[in-house]
């Protein structure tokens, strides 16, 4: 941990209290998605396609409708005709029309997995029965799962209307590219004419999956009113209310989400699959329907994030000043438009002032389940590619890589990738904290190797409510509407009673439903502590507002001659002197509450730095991780083992995306790894312990000075780890995963 | 389908349960016994959030089929604080944030607390591989193992000092 001294005395922030849902947690109580009943729930079930590509020439459900013990049947006929619209989610997001064809299939299907019917039953078993009922005529159609493929002229067109935007001169083409996206600064070919040193290469990675523990679920019922019921998981109770109601057609008041405990999501469920299916099983059914996914559902048929190719070109002078850069990359975005493209290019080269550089980007529809964010969605497989290259024109430079690193490194004032000045960010602190850190000087034995690499995450920031009300005992209830994945609740608590001045324990967080609480926009982008946590510090001093003002009245003063300090109203009035606790303002004239709402335009930035060590069998192919060390700019961190958490958490989801995971797909286009045993996420005994060291850079525009921490440590982790391996290996490594078989095959084909 | 009446011991308390022949133990608990603490992950035993003890022995309950629980005896998450008392492998969790999302939790405390009955005083990489059946996406394991760590000297300290 970095030397704390010199910032600011909290009393709170700072602390490690027990988040206020964590003895339900560890006593079972807690209740997930899956885990609400609802008196006479029924229980509905999906058919979906096994073809990755396919006209659904008829579906015939009369056989399942037949059965006893079927209580309703859907299939896409059911929804509703819409218009093309785009609907902004903050992270994520896409065409209304591509979500209701992602919830449910209608005249094609795009991937194996894809939806194309539903029941509902009395018994999970007979829902299961009822499907196996189901007649579905399929004209199989030829498909693409491969990104590159997917772009060549001859491919199979996903959506015979797709042109390619952003082209220069526009093409009428039926084609699998659905944007291309140019982000320039200044002269990239007269910037690497200027080099003396040049690195390039091409990189690609396989899709992946977040792989949350816990598969999406949802309980609705619905009302001959029209009013609907809906209690799910997920990163935006507001989220599922918005698209469910478009999906739908129906007013957004007349649905209420009850966000339930989320068992992971990491931008995964920053979208829907279930609600808008459950909502039409309920109202044929009359009763309310539980819709669960399997594992295999949920590896099949959400949101993966996107495989990738990527070129890139790096020059710099003979004192390893960067002169510019080129980086063009595609990624898939499976079944329909929206990769991260935009993102990706925003963060390839954030960490440096490059003087001319051009990126391009390309967005790329294929025969797979539609792309979903995941924790700085699009970004890291290109971070991946420029760090490999940075460390290749290290090692051309015969240069230390931090070094290379340092004389690159953007700082305060610098344009940011918007162009607007970047604010205060800690990278120069975070790479002369790698330098002194014993990781770095640990000596590495035979077939060992370390690597380093920096990744950038914009952040954000989106509208959030908070309100706070006090009690008439003096204690505080925090309610908010941003579901709480990883701990949220308790910095919520945390800021609220640092500002009125009372313990933590005083302070109690709860996430409210839609209909109690302002709109909040979805868990994502690290925008929670940092948006709604400023939402909580405002409605907090609104309140200490209140009982300021009921403290001037009672001791009849001017509001100015009151004074707020340590949790009770204090009078600085000349002839006068007293104090007033909280509970005893609240016990004189009833408790006072208020609530604000914020749209914070100005995040602070994500920026990490991770040093990885590995170890590779040489005969095998196979890597042991020895060593991490995460360095991050937290701004402040207002939990610091939650802050912790965050970075350990995503470390080592990178070193999954960096040495195991990929989607492999069969000759038919079908997921041939749609489980945990085939698609194998990090396990304990894979792994080192992560240390971790926390700069606190704080960020002006906060009242404490966060930076949001959940996305930026997963940019570093792919980038160092093959840096690492090429270090002991001698060889670059240009494929995620770095499975022991590519590792070797990439090997032999050096020598 | 025929269902089939089953009589267990859960958590200390006998109870009755009917279910279908293919019924999986997971879903029995869950559904009929509501005990809603055991997870399903996977529904293949490769995630570990469903793990339970079965006559003292660790097991994924998804991979157990609910008829098989006649006569048995078995312990769930909701069974390891003893009234509103909890464990230390409880304490521990929560003191050390070893959890995030709290999904996969339920599941490493039984198979922790299963570990420690075993092998009051693991390594790190005992601890390591015993809890490598268990998934968890959101912390790295480290603050796991160390809450895991933690607990098993609190333990060896509870029965010394008793």
């Amino acid at each position: 941990m970095n030397d704390m001294s010199g910032k600011p005395q909290y009393r709170v922030v700072g602390t490690r209290p027990v988040r206020p849902d964590g003895i339900d947690k560890v006593t079972g109580k807690a209740v997930f998605s899956a885990d609400h009943f609802v008196a006479g729930m029924i229980y509905g079930a999906i058919l979906r396609s096994p073809h990755a590509h396919a006209r659904i020439r008829s579906i015939d459900t009369s056989k399942a409708a037949a059965l006893p013990g079927v209580k309703a049947v859907v299939t896409g006929a059911d929804f509703p005709a819409l218009k093309s619209m785009e609907v902004d989610l903050g992270e994520g997001g896409g065409d209304i029309v591509d979500m209701s064809v992602n919830c449910m299939a209608r005249d094609k299907v795009f991937y194996d997995g894809h939806a194309v019917a539903a029941v509902a039953a009395t018994s999970a078993s007979i829902a299961a029965e009822a499907l196996e009922l189901i007649t579905v005529d399929y004209e199989v159609l030829p498909h693409v799962t491969d990104l590159a493929a997917a772009m060549a002229d001859d491919a199979p067109v996903l959506h015979a209307r797709m042109r390619t935007k952003g082209l220069d001169t526009p093409s009428d083409k039926p084609t699998n590219v659905s944007m291309r996206f140019v982000m320039e600064k200044g002269d990239v070919a007269a910037g690497l004419a200027r080099a003396k040193v040049v690195a390039r290469g091409s990189f690609s990675s396989a899709p992946v999956h977040q792989g949350y523990l816990e598969p999406q679920a949802c309980t609705v019922a619905y009302n001959s009113d029209g009013q609907v019921q809906i209690w799910a998981s997920s990163q935006g109770a507001f989220m599922i209310r918005t698209v469910t109601a478009q999906v739908l057609n129906l007013p957004i008041a007349d649905i209420r989400v009850t966000p339930l405990e989320i068992g992971g999501g990491f931008g995964g469920k920053t979208v829907i699959y279930l609600e808008p299916v459950a909502v039409l099983l309920s109202k044929k059914s009359g009763r309310p329907v539980r819709l669960a996914m399997s594992r295999s559902d949920v590896f099949r048929a959400t949101g993966p994030a996107p495989g990738t190719i990527c070129d890139v070109a790096i020059g710099c002078d003979e004192n390893g000043i960067i002169t510019g850069a080129e980086v063009t990359f595609s990624g898939s975005a499976g079944a329909f438009p929206g990769s991260g493209t935009h993102p990706a290019a925003v963060c390839s080269l954030a960490p440096y002032k490059i003087p001319d550089y051009r990126i391009v980007g390309h967005d790329v529809v294929t025969n797979m389940a539609c792309t979903a964010a995941y924790r700085s969605p699009g970004a890291p497989p290109i971070i991946f590619a420029v760090e490999s290259i940075v460390d290749e024109l290290a090692g051309k430079l015969g240069m230390d890589p931090i070094d290379l690193r340092l004389r690159n490194a953007i700082q305060e004032g610098d344009p940011s990738p918007s162009g607007v000045p970047f604010g205060p960010i800690g990278l120069k602190e975070m790479l002369e904290a790698a330098k002194v850190h014993p990781h770095w000087s640990e000596p590495l034995e035979a077939n060992q190797g370390r690597g380093i690499a920096a990744g950038y995450w914009p952040n954000f920031g989106g509208q959030s409510t908070a309100s706070v009300s006090l009690t008439d005992d003096g204690t505080v209830i925090v309610t908010t509407g941003s579901p709480d994945i990883g701990g949220s609740r308790a910095s919520m608590a945390m800021m609220a009673a640092e500002v009125i001045g009372l313990p933590y324990d005083s302070v109690r967080a709860t996430v409210a439903d839609t209909s109690s609480i302002g709109y909040s926009m979805l868990t994502g982008g690290s925008r929670t502590t940092f948006a709604t946590g400023k939402a909580v510090v405002e409605a907090t001093e609104k309140v200490v507002d209140g009982l300021k003002a009921r403290a001037a009245s009672i001791w009849g003063v001017d509001a100015g001659a009151v004074e707020w300090a340590g949790g009770e109203a204090r009078c600085t009035a000349q002839d006068k002197e007293g104090t007033l606790s909280v509970r005893e303002l609240c016990g004189k004239g009833g408790p006072i509450s208020a609530e604000a709402t914020v749209n914070p335009p100005d995040p602070g930035p994500g920026i990490a730095v991770q040093i990885v060590d590995v170890e590779v069998d040489p005969d095998t192919g196979t890597v042991t991780v020895l060593r991490v060390t995460a360095l991050q700019d937290v701004g402040r961190a207002i939990h610091p083992s939650y802050v912790e958490g965050q970075m350990q958490g995503g470390v080592v989801q990178g070193i999954g995306w960096a040495l195991n995971e990929g989607y492999v797909f069969n000759a038919k286009g079908q997921l041939d790894n749609a489980g945990f045993l085939d698609y194998r996420i990090p396990v304990a005994s894979d792994l080192p312990m992560i240390s971790t060291v926390m700069i606190e850079v704080p960020w002006p525009s906060h009242p404490f000075g966060v930076k949001g921490v959940g996305e930026a440590p997963i940019c570093p982790p792919m980038g160092a780890v093959a840096n690492a391996v090429s270090a002991a290996t001698g060889v670059r490594m240009h494929h995620l995963p770095m499975s022991p078989d590519r590792i070797l095959t990439e090997v032999a084909a050096a020598q | 389908m025929q269902k089939i009446l089953v009589s267990t011991t859960v958590n200390g308390e006998t109870c009755e349960f009917a279910c279908e022949p293919d019924t999986s133990l997971l879903d029995a608990l869950r559904t009929e016994l509501r005990l809603t603490g055991s997870k399903e992950g996977c529904g293949s035993g490769d995630c570990g959030a469903c793990t339970i003890s079965l006559d003292g022995e660790m097991v994924c309950s998804c991979l157990v089929l609910a008829a098989e629980a006649q006569g048995r005896t078995i312990g769930t998450v909701e069974g390891i604080a003893e009234g509103s008392a909890l464990h230390p492998l409880q304490t521990r969790f929560l003191e050390h944030a070893a959890l995030q999302c709290g999904f996969c939790t339920p599941g490493f405390l039984v198979a922790a607390k299963s570990l420690l009955e075993k092998n009051p005083d693991p390594t790190e990489t005992e601890i390591r591989y015993w809890l490598a059946g268990n998934l968890c996406r959101c912390t790295g394991y480290d603050k796991i193992i160390r809450a895991v760590q933690h607990a098993a000297a609190d333990l060896r300290q509870e029965r010394t000092g008793a």
